[in-house]
């Protein structure tokens, strides 16, 4: 299935939870936020929450600013 | 001297001085200058994660959450819903409810659209967030913005970026009067006379990014910036002599030879 991650097309093979996706990305899920069709998911739900084909996923942390 | 602390929704701020961390030349730089400045609050921007870069570096390794309160921004947000996005994700990604934000409305500027401010903060405000706007120097703006729930309001000095200073000293000082939540000076610090200038002023702290960032030696100006938030505090506290057109005598006219 495709999804939107970050702006660009994403494939993925099979069922893919948020913990699953984060890890194959090699992406710490205590420093990052996750928003799924303009939707927070919270950190807790990150390992239950399932991606779906067509999902806008965007992935967020801090950078420097003012 | 006796002890002076700030403090806003309970939460304790060891430094008058709060610092930004855009424009350094990397994150060690960074890292360097917000330790030089004595900041324990620090601002940051919410963006997107490089998906390819697989060696990306966070700038959380370099500015402690432990050591510094991390206090996430809504830059670049131009409508009051982008801002509640990126300050909702904000909270997700950190570690606290605080959020200096901001409601842009214009890009030239930079300026700050004040409806949007009001709307946005109160509706985070709501939501259990510390929201610290950054707002124009108008004192009806920031006492419409305590109003609608700000923990503290941060009026520009001068625009974002710009280094032109203190330019409108007379409404900072009448926000102060205006207001009972805590002023802070965010934009338009050029040089330590002015944080130096708006903390005589009776501000409760200045926010500085691109002053220290954008210096020819970030680390010395991060320094200076310490200093001269520290000495503008202490001669607000200690209370500054009236100014008068003529001369008054330091030394005592008794004893002088006939």
């Amino acid at each position: 299935m495709k999804i939107r991650l970050n702006g660009e097309d994403y494939e993925i093979e099979g069922e893919l939870t948020l913990e699953e996706l984060l890890r194959r990305l090699s992406i710490l899920p205590e420093r990052v936020a996750v928003e799924v069709n303009l939707q927070v998911i919270r950190k807790n739900d990150f390992k239950d929450f399932k991606v779906k084909d067509g999902d806008v996923v965007e992935i967020v942390n801090f950078v420097g600013g003012g | 001297m006796q002890e002076d602390r700030l403090i806003i929704r309970g939460i304790e701020f060891k430094s008058r001085l709060w610092v930004g961390t855009g424009k350094y030349k990397d994150l060690e730089e960074t890292r360097r200058a917000v330790e030089a400045s004595g900041a324990d609050v620090v601002t940051v921007a919410v963006r997107r994660v490089n998906i390819l870069d697989r060696n990306r570096e966070n700038l959380l390794d370099y500015i402690d959450p432990k050591k510094y309160k991390i206090l996430p921004n809504t830059a670049g947000c131009y409508t009051v819903e982008e801002a509640l996005r990126y300050a909702r994700l904000a909270r997700e990604a950190g570690i606290s409810d605080m959020v200096k934000l901001e409601v842009i409305g214009d890009e030239r500027t930079l300026f700050p659209d004040v409806c949007g401010l009001i709307k946005a903060t109160e509706i985070l405000a709501k939501e259990g967030f510390i929201v610290f706007p950054y707002t124009n120097d108008d004192p009806i703006t920031a006492k419409r913005l305590e109003d609608a729930g700000a923990a503290a309001v941060m009026p520009l000095g001068a625009p974002i970026g710009s280094g032109l200073g203190i330019r409108n000293p007379y409404n900072i000082k009448i926000i102060l009067e205006t207001v009972k939540v805590p002023v802070i000076v965010d934009a338009g610090v050029g040089t330590a006379s002015d944080a130096t200038i708006a903390m005589e002023l009776g501000c409760d702290a200045v926010l500085i990014n691109t002053g220290i960032a954008g210096a020819r030696d970030p680390l010395k100006m991060a320094e200076a910036m310490k200093h001269a938030v520290i000495a503008g505090r202490l001669a607000y506290l200690a209370g500054r002599i009236p100014k008068k057109l003529y001369a008054s005598a330091s030394s005592p006219l008794e004893g002088m030879l006939i």
